[in-house]
């Protein structure tokens, strides 16, 4: 309570301030001008010139100062700082006074300010990433601290149970000792995965080919919205439709056939996910086909090739690099995905090779370990780090990969709007 | 040996009726997904309808002395078990706020239990035998009946399906995504503008539209560990608050916005720029004055659906705690909320099967705001778009 109503008195002071250098800035500059020298910007200008010389530095400041304060953790209190932003601004509102001079470019002034922000505005994006990257190698690393890294990555066993006893210093109370083998839970992600793709790739891909070489063009305008409506569909619906509506489903078939089947089988995860990417698959497959330059299909028409044989043996080779990078997208996406196995696939890490068995994925115990009422400094809450990591480098790898292949698919064939 | 022309016209027939397999194959696919597409919204609505209603019974409330101690003691003991139990719970708060009600009887519509509901629409419930007859007798005297559920649209979570609402979900999205807005979109459209209008091509500007690239295609869960390692942890940002997953979500929000104002800024003609240069102004001007309003429309469009996006994402959110069990609508940007989607999955890990009704009246509401927001977007693009 306190701090915020020191911050609004902070806010307050700055906008009169800023108001008093734009009136008198503008006065001045008005004055300047009536007394019949010409200047070299309107008084607008000027005004604003003082307005930005007044609010910057001090903002700069105090946004500097909280940071450092941050940073290094000390209580110094923030009345100083933002007192000393205050005289910084009125110091500030003097000098943008004083530069209303005929002679000052102000109008270059404020641009030059606009393109330094508007680089500092592009920069935020950098800093994301950065944030990303240290937050996740951060925590990522003092979790490689308590456990072995080998053992994380070729370890078969995932059993966090008893950490959190460690972390409290009662190791010896937990039955057994934690450990991180994350060998089960990659390959329940590339399961899942899997049957995801095997659903996305050969329905989206001959989606795709229909919309783009056999489809009347009211079929088109009306389907590639149609189908956008399934990647614009909240994952968490499709995780609840996944557990409460496909999953019963697959247990019956399988039971049906003689087959026993878990509730939280890696299937329907996997189908309902390949549903949810059918878009990604078709409309980027679609640009890819339609911007096939057209005189290849006319030469192969013109050999007495067949429509179907065209595509197959010309359309689709020449477009193959596009296809591919849509499909390296699409598995991106669906490792990345986390709400549908959340909620349909199950919690326990198994090794298995069977779909209908329930397995779980990399982000389920990244959402597990975090949820839970845990210390954050023990070594399953970190051991999310350590899986986003992974799951980081890996996404990052076939993104950088899929641009690459699109990049020589616009180059060899010289399409620019891909 | 030559071939007759007999074989050459049968593989020519057989070779045709292969492209055509291929016609009614890849018809078939994108038929397929359309009755994905159809079969989910079927099972979404069949399962989702029934949460805009609501059993309601008629009984007698009898607001004596003992009531506003006893709530049970308000209603008959033979339709006890049928009233829902937590609007029982609300009846002495009614009679502090009312102090007429003392000492009356009325004969009132009050919500049911939620196995009575569950029962009146013909799912599995737990009544006994009795209670079943009681509740059927009460349907043929018209004192029992299902009526439109205000309750899910007017109160926050509960325990109780009956009770239970979308209310403070509803104003956690809002507040969120108010938050997501103001910092994701001056945000994204000052760097599209950077990038399109001042940037020179440069390693620096290259790597931010590397970057840009690569921030859209990250998993939206590591945006959560983002928010959870530097917002919650480093800026102490109340962890739950609507402020840090606004944050998180304007995060994930920004490279949409960024590429489709890029998009938009690319849309507007180079002759623009060049007249508006050539009558002196500044670049920041050009920038200011022409090509932004006319960049206007497609920056809304991609804003918007950048919006949408961003309402229908759980994973990030779960990360930074705004699953909360959230019974009152709050309005502050500090304290702990939930989101729609969080209601839903919060809903969808509840083991009353009654909660599978409300999970899907959530999911339908959830789909009907973002239907309209990209149908907004869309309609926006048509009205406004402008071929140069």
């Amino acid at each position: 309570m306190q701090t915020n109503q020191i911050l609004a008195m902070f806010g307050g002071a700055l906008l009169l301030l800023g108001l008093i250098a734009f009136f008198l800035g503008r006065a001045k500059a008005s004055r300047v001008r009536a007394g019949g020298t010409a200047m070299q910007a309107q008084p607008d200008q000027y005004a604003w010139f003082a307005v930005l010389s007044t609010a910057g530095p001090a903002l700069v400041l105090s946004a500097v100062g909280g940071f450092t304060l941050l940073l290094l953790g000390a209580e110094i209190p923030t009345l100083y700082l933002l007192v000393g932003s205050l005289l910084v601004a009125c110091l500030g509102l003097a000098v943008g006074v004083l530069m209303v001079r005929p002679d000052f470019h102000a109008r270059q002034a404020i641009e030059r300010v606009i393109r330094f922000v508007l680089a500092g505005a592009a920069l935020i994006s950098i800093f994301t990433t950065l944030g990303i990257l240290v937050s996740i190698i951060g925590e990522a690393l003092r979790f490689f601290q308590m456990q072995n890294f080998w053992d994380f990555i070729t370890g078969t066993t995932w059993n966090p149970g008893a950490s959190f006893l460690e972390a409290a210093g009662r190791a010896e109370e937990g039955a057994s000792a934690a450990q991180f083998g994350s060998v089960p839970l990659f390959a329940g992600t590339f399961m899942i995965t899997a049957v995801a793709m095997l659903v996305a790739i050969p329905i989206g891909l001959l989606a795709a080919i229909y919309m783009a070489e056999f489809a009347p063009t009211r079929v088109r305008t009306v389907a590639k919205p149609v189908l956008e409506v399934l990647a614009g569909i909240p994952t968490v619906v499709y995780g609840f439709f996944a557990a409460i509506t496909v999953a019963p489903i697959i247990v019956s078939v399988a039971g049906f056939f003689g087959l026993e089947a878990s509730f939280n089988n890696a299937l329907a995860p996997g189908i309902v996910m390949g549903i949810m990417i059918i878009p990604f698959i078709s409309s980027l497959s679609d640009d890819v086909i339609t911007s096939v330059p057209d005189s290849m299909r006319q030469g192969s028409l013109a050999l007495g090739m067949t429509k179907g044989e065209t595509i197959r043996d010309v359309v689709i080779p020449a477009a193959l690099p596009g296809i591919i990078s849509a499909s390296l997208l699409a598995v991106s996406r669906a490792l990345g995905e986390t709400m549908i196995v959340v909620m349909a696939a199950g919690m326990r890490p198994n090794l298995t090779a069977n779909p209908l068995e329930d397995m779980t994925t990399v982000t389920v115990r990244i959402v597990a370990a975090l949820t839970g009422d845990q210390e954050f400094a023990s070594a399953e809450t970190l051991s999310a780090f350590a899986l986003g990591l992974v799951l980081f480098v890996v996404t990052l790898s076939l993104n950088l990969v899929s641009v690459i292949m699109i990049r020589r698919f616009r180059e060899k064939y010289r399409v620019n709007n891909l | 040996m030559s071939q007759s022309f007999d074989d050459i016209s049968a593989q020519l027939k057989r070779r045709h009726r292969k492209s055509a397999r291929l016609k009614w194959i890849s018809m078939g696919a994108l038929g397929l997904a359309g009755l994905f597409l159809v079969l989910f919204f079927a099972d979404m609505l069949v399962k989702g309808l029934p949460a805009f209603k609501q059993a309601q019974i008629q009984v007698q409330v009898d607001y004596s002395e003992q009531a506003s101690q006893l709530p049970l003691a308000a209603v008959n003991e033979d339709v006890r078990s049928l009233v829902s139990r937590g609007y029982l719970r609300l009846i002495p708060g009614r009679m502090e706020d009312n102090p007429d009600l003392l000492g009356t009887t009325r004969l009132e519509w009050v919500l049911a239990d939620g196995q009575v509901d569950q029962y009146l629409k013909g799912h599995h419930s737990k009544l006994k035998a009795s209670e079943q007859a009681v509740v059927d007798r009460l349907v043929e005297q018209g004192r029992a009946e299902l009526r439109f559920n205000t309750t899910f649209f007017t109160r926050g979570d509960s325990k109780m399906p009956e009770l239970t609402g979308i209310a403070s979900a509803a104003m956690g999205t809002l507040l969120t995504l108010l938050v997501t807005l103001a910092v994701a979109f001056p945000i994204g459209v000052m760097t599209a503008v950077y990038l399109e209008e001042f940037a020179p091509d440069n390693r620096f500007t290259q790597a931010i539209e590397i970057n840009i690239n690569n921030l859209a295609a990250i998993p939206s869960i590591l945006f959560g560990l983002l928010g959870l390692a530097i917002f919650i942890n480093f800026f102490g940002v109340p962890r739950s608050s609507p402020l840090v997953g606004g944050l998180t979500l304007a995060l994930m929000t920004l490279p949409v916005i960024i590429i489709a104002t890029r998009t938009a800024l690319r849309s507007v003609p180079e002759s623009i720029r060049h007249a508006a240069f050539g009558v002196g102004c500044s670049r920041w001007q050009v920038v200011r004055d022409h090509v932004l309003p006319l960049a206007l429309p497609g920056i809304m469009t991609g804003s918007i659906i950048g919006l949408a996006q961003a309402m229908g994402e759980t994973a990030p959110l779960i990360i930074v705690g705004m699953v909360a069990f959230i019974p009152d609508v709050t309005t502050s940007f500090t304290e702990a909320a939930t989101v729609l989607p969080a209601q839903i999955f919060t809903w969808a890990g509840e083991p009353d099967r009654a909660f599978i009704e409300k999970t899907s009246g959530g999911i339908l509401v959830l789909l009907t705001v973002l239907i309209t927001l990209n149908a907004t977007a869309v309609v926006l693009r048509k009205k406004f778009e402008r071929r140069w």
